[in-house]
């Protein structure tokens, strides 16, 4: 394949030819989808990270003394909200997923086009929801929505809110339906499941979870918004309801989503460390075992959320022992991204920092994740700040560092042109020092007692707070990096070639950036994913 | 780490010593496990760096016994773990019979507490060191959660229900107490102090202070003006079940089921009669909800409960 | 119009698919109804009595009826599906607009069921009146019964709806034009169908085993 895009190519990539407003708002082109959606959560992330600044300045103080209590509520609230469901639900999925899931299965477009853009005008009229309730004066149920506070006693806009995460609820819907037709129908001809690039496999499996979860979300959130306008209901003990009901429910509904959050990254990771070990991902098969084991297991732990609830104590054990058992495809996971590199020949481009980071990061906040799922220590531990740590660990020491590798990994084919490859390092170094800093106080924090959703606390906390909160500035910094320099190649980097890394996978087969119609012939001879021994002894 | 005991590995109760051994345990293993997969990662990264000279002939795609070996092991700790946890946590759940029991109402955004006795305070918690105290809770509006860090011990309160948690001091001093569970503005500040103290100490503490009569006491009189009596009595023409040593007895529901007469179960017979129908009876007791509020049902539970012991004080006009 | 088929291969390629779509979104629903049918459950097992009571007020005459008139509503969908298969597009046409005639039929009766439970004060948020001993059960009854039936209400007017345009869409295109389309209403229909299926029992025949 040519080593630069011929003219020809450039003529029609799809990032040329109708350049108006117009033809990107309805544009069916999922490429161009794709980055409809990357500009969105963009926007929604730093939005949720201005939330989180102004959180971590408040705490670094005992007493509350930047914003008052209610405030403070409404922060952390959004915060939660916004990152979750406008962030890092569709991060992934509906960016990179939209962009590549096509290409890598050889692929013309997703099955229903039509749906696709229709879910991303659903994300963002829900992000209009949530932006009013934020102008409205905010939310102050936390992202969790427990009844009956949510129902009856908070004096916020909590219909509001409810009905923008409701919306967005079916964007996730329809995206992931539209991926799993996609893998299951529009596969070329010879692209058999087991070549399927892992990162095809993890959005598989994310979308069955999207598809069967988020719907009992969405209902229970109307019987939430029902109860507080009605003021009747199923959730309020003073109605007659159980407000146990309402947290089965929710976690039924969000412990699968941790896992919608984590399975792309785990995607991602096991593209670049293969690419840039020169070798062949360790135990392929054993792999999507993995992700599927994870998607399915990951249906049957919510109750882990709620031993300290008042739910009985056989539910507990049962919760815990499943809970655990969740834990062994994850484990083989990071023992075979290990072992990818042995005997590999290691290149560490941005990429391959970021993804390296993002198996650290999530081994930590995995390993925690045990504490948690031990019964008798998350009686301690539950509604502390060691909660608080295990999930920024995975979600955003995961998650976000693999979207970001993601971004570096795949940018010169979105936008045609190489980002600075120094910057990308530094930057890569600089979010890793930053989250740890930020991070593992907490975990000490928490093991400490410190309760969270505390705007004031008691001062033998004060200390690891201002660590912190200094992380949460440097962690700010390294974020707005890439912003800035990734932005900057999209016009002034050098052009990309069609394939940078030498990687396998049809994506890289095509032109960078990619033709309107993907391909110009549908790739024949499909090979072996991961094959990259044989191209580098060649 | 602190004075209070919130210090990691110096826990103030009973249980929470083994709760500490337990998390010890669990972060001895995982940063075991964390060293382990960091330093094969960092090792790997040197030695297979690109261009180093290496041996890199015939790499295994995948290793069968291997990846059992690392399935089966995780698997293998993960019981031991879960089984050895869940062994802790059931202690949680059975306190011991000699505990004494203390009351706590939790409310928007404070915790109100009444002992045996009658007497009460307000975000403070007094307690006798060496001796199991058994709370039960409840909440007046939103979810609460009552949460002693030097304890280890945390339990949600509930609105509609009783939900217990019990804990042996074995140490004097004062711990903070936090509401865990967030419950709206001053979540944050809904917070007070647990004072562990000698027994003796303890016990003048508890004879001194604003006397109100005793809870059980107290409960009677309800139990009268209220009219519960009117049926309930063996002397009354209704047809009621009478209520001594009703406690903890097991109850024959008209359903078929039975059921165990716990505080919950009494509290939801005199709320929401039709709920649970006693085996025999006609469903005739109206529901007492709206009628009596918390106070009024913590009294008419303690004497429910105290009339299993003594003959109810019904002789006396 | 569909300047997007190109990415299909065939015509059977876009059936298949567009099948598969609907399968998917079928399972989405079929969850959609889960919490409901759950916190039923759960009242079930804390309001029995209660539950059986207020099952009892429910208009079983008109229940029966409708749950009549929906599988015969769904025959005529197959039929449709059939006659589509082996285009014959008047036969199909005429199939879809009695289906939706007949999914009308049910949404007026359930209109009049609703109307005289709003006037027995059976509405839970407008005066509700119960049995006083009960009434925290019935209320809850009561609630789920409108969340349940309301939101199946709300499906079958989307499938009255697509099938309505369909069948008119069948005058001026082709059967095997529209095939796909009718097929997938034809399934999305069956689920409706099954949903109050499902529905009927446990709303209207609680006290027989309460
Ligand atoms: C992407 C998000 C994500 C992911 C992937 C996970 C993964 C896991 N989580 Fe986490 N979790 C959250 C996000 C996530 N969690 C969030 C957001 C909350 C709080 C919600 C709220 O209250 O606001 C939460 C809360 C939470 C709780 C409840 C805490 C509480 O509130 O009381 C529990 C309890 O069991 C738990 C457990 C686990 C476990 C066991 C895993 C496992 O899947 C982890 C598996 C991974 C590993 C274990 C590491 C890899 C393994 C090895 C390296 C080798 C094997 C190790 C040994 C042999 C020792 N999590
Ligand atoms: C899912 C994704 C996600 C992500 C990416 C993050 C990112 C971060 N979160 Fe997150 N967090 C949650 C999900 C997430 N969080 C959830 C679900 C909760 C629970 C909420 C609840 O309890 O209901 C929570 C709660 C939570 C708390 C606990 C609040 C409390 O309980 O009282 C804290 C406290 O430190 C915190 C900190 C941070 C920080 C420092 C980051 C950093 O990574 C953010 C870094 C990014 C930036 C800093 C933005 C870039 C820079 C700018 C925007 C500069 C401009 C700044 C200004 C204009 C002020 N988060
Ligand atoms: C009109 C008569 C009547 C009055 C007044 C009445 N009860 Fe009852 N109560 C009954 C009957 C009949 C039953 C058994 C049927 C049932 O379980 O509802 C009963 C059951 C109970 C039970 C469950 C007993 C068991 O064996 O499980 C408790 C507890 C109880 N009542 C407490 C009270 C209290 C406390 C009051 C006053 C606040 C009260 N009752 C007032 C008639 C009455
Ligand atoms: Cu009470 Cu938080
Ligand atoms: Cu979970």
């Amino acid at each position: 394949m040519s080593s630069h895009p011929s003219r020809a190519f450039h003529e029609n990539s799809y990032l040329h030819g109708g350049f108006t407003l117009w033809s990107w708002l309805t544009t069916r082109d999922h490429k161009r989808i794709a980055l409809l959606y990357m500009i969105s959560i963009t926007g929604f992330f730093f939005l949720g990270g201005a939330a989180a600044t102004i959180i971590r300045i408040e705490l670094l103080t005992p007493q509350g003394d930047l914003v008052d209590a209610h405030t403070y509520n409404e922060l952390f609230t959004a915060h939660g909200i916004i990152m979750v469901w406008f962030f890092l639900i569709p991060s992934i999925p509906n960016t990179l997923g939209n962009f590549l899931i096509p290409l890598m299965i050889g692929a013309r477009e997703v099955a229903f086009p039509r749906l696709n853009l229709a879910s991303w005008y659903i994300y963002t009229l829900g992000g209009l929801f949530v932006l009013a309730t934020l102008l409205f004066g905010g939310v102050d149920t936390g992202w969790t929505f427990y009844t009956p506070f949510a129902t009856l006693f908070s004096n916020s806009n909590v219909v509001l809110a409810i009905v923008g995460v409701f919306v967005v609820g079916f964007s996730s819907i329809l995206t992931g339906l539209n991926f799993i037709v996609t893998v299951h129908r529009m596969r070329a001809p010879g692209m058999t499941w087991f070549k399927l690039p892992l990162f095809v496999w993890a959005n598989y499996a994310t979308s069955i979870i999207l598809v069967l979860a988020t719907p009992v979300l969405a209902m229970t959130l109307c019987l939430i918004a029902f109860e507080r306008i009605t003021r009747i209901g199923i959730f309020d003990p003073s109605l007659g309801g159980d407000p146990l009901l309402f947290q089965h429910f929710f976690w039924f509904y969000s412990h699968p989503a941790v896992y919608i959050m984590v399975l792309p990254a785990m995607g991602v990771a096991s593209e670049i460390i293969p690419c840039f070990a020169r070798n062949r991902i360790f135990g392929y098969r054993f792999m999507t075992y993995a992700i599927l084991g994870i998607a399915i297991i990951g249906f049957l732990v919510w109750g882990h959320h709620m031993f300290v609830s008042g739910q009985s104590m056989y539910a507990s054990v049962v919760f815990s022992l499943l809970s655990f058992l969740v834990a062994i495809p994850s484990a083989i996971k990071v023992f075979n991204w290990t072992a990818t590199l042995y005997k590999g020949s290691i290149l560490f481009a941005s990429p391959m920092l970021y993804a390296l980071g993002f198996v650290g990061l999530f081994t930590i906040g995995g390993l925690t994740g045990l504490f948690l799922a031990a019964a008798a220590l998350d009686v301690h531990l539950t509604d502390t700040y060691f909660v608080i740590a295990h999930f920024h660990y995975i979600m955003v020491g995961g998650t976000v560092m693999a979207y970001l590798g993601g971004l570096h990994f795949w940018w010169p084919k979105i936008v045609g042109r190489m980002y600075p490859e120094t910057w990308g390092r530094i930057a890569a170094v600089v979010i890793f020092v930053g989250f740890n800093l930020t991070f593992f106080p907490q975990y000490i924090a928490g093991a400490m007692g410190m309760p969270r959703r505390y705007h004031v606390y008691s001062p033998e906390y004060q200390l690891l707070n201002v660590f912190s909160s200094t992380g949460a500035g440097m962690l700010a910094i390294g974020y707005l990096l890439p912003l800035v320099y990734l932005v900057w190649a999209m016009f002034r980097g050098k052009h990309a070639p069609a394939n940078p890394w030498q990687a396998t996978g049809l994506e890289w087969q095509t032109a960078s950036p990619p033709p309107k119609e993907n391909f110009e012939t549908i790739p024949e001879n499909i090979p072996s994913p991961y094959d990259y021994r044989s191209r580098t002894r060649s | 780490m602190n004075p209070n005991g919130e210090g990691l590995f110096s826990a103030a109760s009973s249980l929470g010593h083994t709760v500490d051994v337990l998390f010890l345990s669990v972060l001895g293993v995982t940063t075991f496990v964390a060293v382990g997969v960091a330093g094969a990662i960092l090792y790997f990264s040197i030695r297979y760096r690109h261009g180093s000279k290496a041996d890199r002939s015939n790499p295994p795609a995948r290793a069968r016994w291997i990846e059992i070996t690392w399935t089966a092991t995780p698997l293998a700790i993960f019981l031991g773990l879960f089984i050895w946890s869940s062994i802790v946590f059931s202690r949680f759940h059975r306190p011991p019979e000699s505990a004494l029991r203390v009351h706590v109402l939790a409310r928007q955004w404070m915790w109100k507490v009444e002992h045996d006795n009658g007497r009460r305070e307000i975000d403070e918690l007094h307690v006798p060191v060496g001796q199991p105290v058994e709370l039960i809770m409840t909440s007046q509006d939103v979810i609460h959660s009552f949460f002693v860090p030097a304890f280890r011990v945390k339990q949600d309160v509930l609105p509609g229900r009783y939900t217990s948690l019990w804990f042996n001091a074995t140490r004097a001093g004062r711990f903070n107490l936090f509401c865990a569970e967030y419950c709206g503005t001053d979540h944050a500040r809904m917070t007070g102090t647990v004072v562990a103290m000698p027994p003796a100490e303890f016990a003048r503490w508890l004879a001194a202070g604003p006397q109100r009569d005793d809870l059980a006491a107290r409960g009677f009189t309800i139990y009268r003006r209220a009219g519960c009596s009117g049926c309930h009595e063996a002397a009354s023409t209704v047809h009621a079940p009478p209520l001594e040593s009703l406690y903890g007895r097991q109850v024959h529901l008209s359903d078929g089921s039975t059921i165990v007469a716990d505080d919950t179960y009494l509290r939801d017979s005199i709320l929401l009669p039709e709920k649970q129908i006693v085996a025999g009876y006609a469903p005739i007791m109206p529901g007492f909800k709206g009628q009596l509020d918390e106070d009024d049902l913590t009294a008419l539970l303690a004497y429910i409960r105290s009339s299993e012991e003594t003959k109810p004080m019904s002789t006396s006009p | 119009m569909s300047s997007h088929a190109a990415h299909f291969e065939s015509d059977s390629h876009r059936h298949e698919t567009a099948e598969l779509g609907m399968w998917v979104f079928l399972a989405t629903e079929l969850m959609f109804f889960g919490p409901l049918l759950l916190g039923y459950a759960v009242g079930r097992e804390m309001y029995g009595q209660a539950f059986a009571a207020a099952s009892r007020h429910t208009d079983v005459v008109i229940g029966t009826i409708n749950t009549a008139v929906l599988l015969t509503s769904s025959l005529f969908m197959a039929l449709a599906a059939a006659a589509v298969r082996s285009d014959r597009t008047r036969m199909t046409m005429r199939c879809l607009l009695l289906t939706a005639a007949l999914g009308v039929v049910f949404l007026v009766l359930k209109g009049f069921e609703y109307l005289s439970e709003w006037q027995e004060h059976l509405v839970p948020w407008a005066d509700f009146r119960f049995e006083p001993r009960l009434r925290q059960g019935a209320g809850y009854f009561y609630y789920l019964y409108f969340a349940m039936t309301g939101l199946h209400a709300l499906h079958l007017t989307i499938g009255i709806v697509a099938s309505i345009v369909f069948a008119l869409r069948l005058r001026v295109n082709s059967a095997r034009a529209l095939a796909s389309q009718v097929g997938v209403t034809g399934l999305y229909w069956h689920f409706v169908d099954m949903i109050w299926v499902f529905l009927y029992p446990i709303l209207y025949l609680v006290e027989r085993h309460g």
